[in-house]
């Protein structure tokens, strides 16, 4: 599957609160967490964000609480995925389960700006910086997360577990 | 090959002899809690699943606790969701107003979690559990969903990082200091997807509290999990609450570590973690004048019977600052009770802080104490990220009870020795 869109750059330690803070977590609606998406980093992201752009960060993207909302509210805003130096635990593990694509690349996170426009293989992690004319590989996708994605994501993977029981 | 007590654990949950970092198992899991803001999303996620029964009531445990007792009406509704699957689904831990506690606080307390357990939650501060010798770790709601249907859960083994603490701590040097100190020594990605092992002899004095404190702050440096080894302190502690059979591991000798880290203590002061990051560390010396309109002294890190019984002791015949709002939480009704019998909530009152029922409230600025813009708070919780507790330009210093009621009566961060 391939992707293109612009990037919104962020620094490093990007946290959840950042990502989505607490006092939205009133609701799990995607879109009313969509409108408040990345608010304490940056208030004017969800006015300026569109669907299909990227978000690009440096290192330990998602750290902080174990919130599901954070990836919801990411997804919601439009943004196809994210690619950064590298993410927290619990929010790779979450990103997965929301179906939002994520990738490591030390490289392009470190060589991206905001604006750039980027192309994205998720199935062999190629990364092209079309504004830069560079090209970066991400790491691969651990073969477990793959069958995972294979599945449509988790709760599609534990039915087909239970059933086969 | 030896093995640390997280791969002992991990390994006898998914029924191996023996498990290496970087492998991916499937544990049986002991418990699986969520709280009032991800219980919500599971219930959604499990409904949409199709399963009709949860895996076994008596292992699931739900806790309203974020924004209990209710403070809006969207949070009434959240709480509602998780009440009406409670009752729905027969889950034995369902623990409402008056009953309920700081999750953190209140499942150890209540001898629902043991050493030996693998414990998941929705929620990041999972990793507390440590502190008894099992593996627990915060998850997403999805995940917990899944667990809740099957009884299980994915993992990849976690490498160890071994802390050694050696020597004696000075007078209000607590566990909050030490886990600060490694904190700001190994930045809040230092330990990131690994397994925190506490060690040494400084460790083996610590109270159970102060340990809570240490396992509770290890998401802090992007751990898995944090963990002691068991010892007789531990046993003590469960012994006068388990109701089922439990399972002390320890490390071999010969288990392999990442990286192994030798701290002396002797000379370590207060710790105070600066705004924006819990790895902005700073020995209280260190810091510049810093007045502050807010203290909360709680939470799932630092609301128990040890750190309320520290605050009285800094705040008898003393009052709270004229410039300052003083928040005490006890963690848990038990700890609430405890703290009236030895007159401590008299103390507070006395010095002029409020005591609040039990809630996380003010942690994450969702309610019973959030900052206006520029205002400044000293808090014994865990996180002092941008906006944390209410407004974005607010500020949050992490330190100890002893040092979060010492600023308290000063009306700016100070130790106690400055009173």
């Amino acid at each position: 599957m391939k992707l293109k869109g612009r990037v919104w750059k962020f620094g490093s330690d990007v946290d959840t609160d950042a990502i989505i803070p607490a006092r939205y977590l009133t609701t799990t609606d995607p879109e009313e967490l969509a409108k408040h998406c990345m608010e304490d980093a940056d208030p004017d992201f969800p006015g300026k964000v569109k669907a299909g752009d990227i978000i690009v960060a440096d290192k330990n993207f998602g750290c902080g609480s174990s919130r599901e909302h954070a990836p919801i509210a990411i997804k919601a805003s439009g943004i196809s995925c994210v690619i950064a130096h590298s993410f927290a635990r619990i929010f790779y593990r979450n990103a997965f389960n929301m179906g939002l694509p994520i990738l490591e690349s030390p490289e392009a996170a470190s060589d991206t700006e905001t604006g750039d426009e980027l192309e994205v293989n998720l199935d062999t992690g190629e990364i092209v910086n079309l504004t830069k004319g560079k090209r970066f590989k991400a790491h691969p996708i651990p073969t477990f997360m793959q069958e995972l994605i294979q599945a449509g994501g988790l709760i599609p993977y534990v039915r087909l577990r239970t059933n086969r029981r | 090959m030896g093995m640390t007590i997280t791969e002992k654990i991990i390994a006898a949950h998914s029924e191996k002899d023996s498990v290496v970092p970087g492998e991916i198992v499937e544990c049986r899991i002991d418990l699986a809690l969520a709280n009032d803001i991800t219980a919500p999303l599971s219930i959604e996620t499990f409904e949409k699943s199709g399963t009709k029964k949860v895996f076994n009531p008596s292992k699931i445990a739900l806790i309203p606790d974020h924004f209990a007792p209710n403070k809006d009406i969207h949070s009434a509704i959240q709480c509602k969701i998780m009440r009406e699957f409670a009752h729905k689904h027969g889950l034995e831990l369902y623990f409402e107003i008056g009953r309920m506690g700081i999750e953190h606080a209140l499942l150890p307390e209540q001898g629902l979690v043991l050493p030996g357990d693998v414990v998941i939650g929705a929620d990041s501060h999972t990793c507390t559990y440590g502190a008894l010798g099992a593996f627990s770790t915060g998850v997403g709601s999805t995940d917990l969903a899944a667990a809740w249907i099957t009884g299980r859960i994915w993992f990849k083994v976690p490498k160890s990082l071994k802390f050694i603490y050696t020597g004696t701590l000075k007078p209000w040097v607590s566990g909050k200091d030490l886990i600060l100190y490694t904190i700001g020594q190994i930045g809040v990605d230092g330990a990131r997807y690994c397994a925190m092992e506490f060690a040494g002899d400084t460790v083996a004095s610590l109270t159970m509290d102060d340990r809570f404190t240490m396992a509770n702050m290890a998401i802090e440096a992007g751990a898995k999990n944090g963990i002691f080894v068991p010892d007789e302190t531990t046993r003590k502690y469960v012994d006068e609450r388990a109701k089922r059979e439990y399972r002390l591991y320890t490390s071999d000798t010969d288990a392999t570590y990442e990286k192994v880290y030798e701290f002396d203590v002797n000379d370590i002061e207060p710790q105070v973690a600066l705004p924006h990051l819990p790895e902005n560390v700073k020995p209280i010396s260190e810091l510049p004048e810093v007045k502050i309109d807010q203290v909360v002294i709680g939470s799932c890190t630092n609301g128990r019977l040890g750190d309320l019984r520290v605050a009285a002791q800094v705040l008898k015949g003393r009052k709270v600052n004229s410039n300052v709002r003083c928040i005490i939480i006890p963690a848990t009704q038990n700890i609430y009770r405890k703290a009236l019998e030895e007159g401590l909530i008299e103390t507070f009152i006395d010095a002029q802080a409020i005591v609040s029922t039990p809630t996380c409230g003010p942690c994450l600025g969702g309610h019973m104490g959030i900052l206006a813009p520029d205002e400044r708070a000293v808090a014994t919780t865990n996180r002092n990220f941008k906006g944390r507790m209410g407004h974005p330009t607010s500020e949050v210093y992490l330190a100890s009870p002893a040092v979060a009621a010492a600023s308290a009566v000063l009306g700016k961060i100070g130790s106690p020795d400055e009173l």
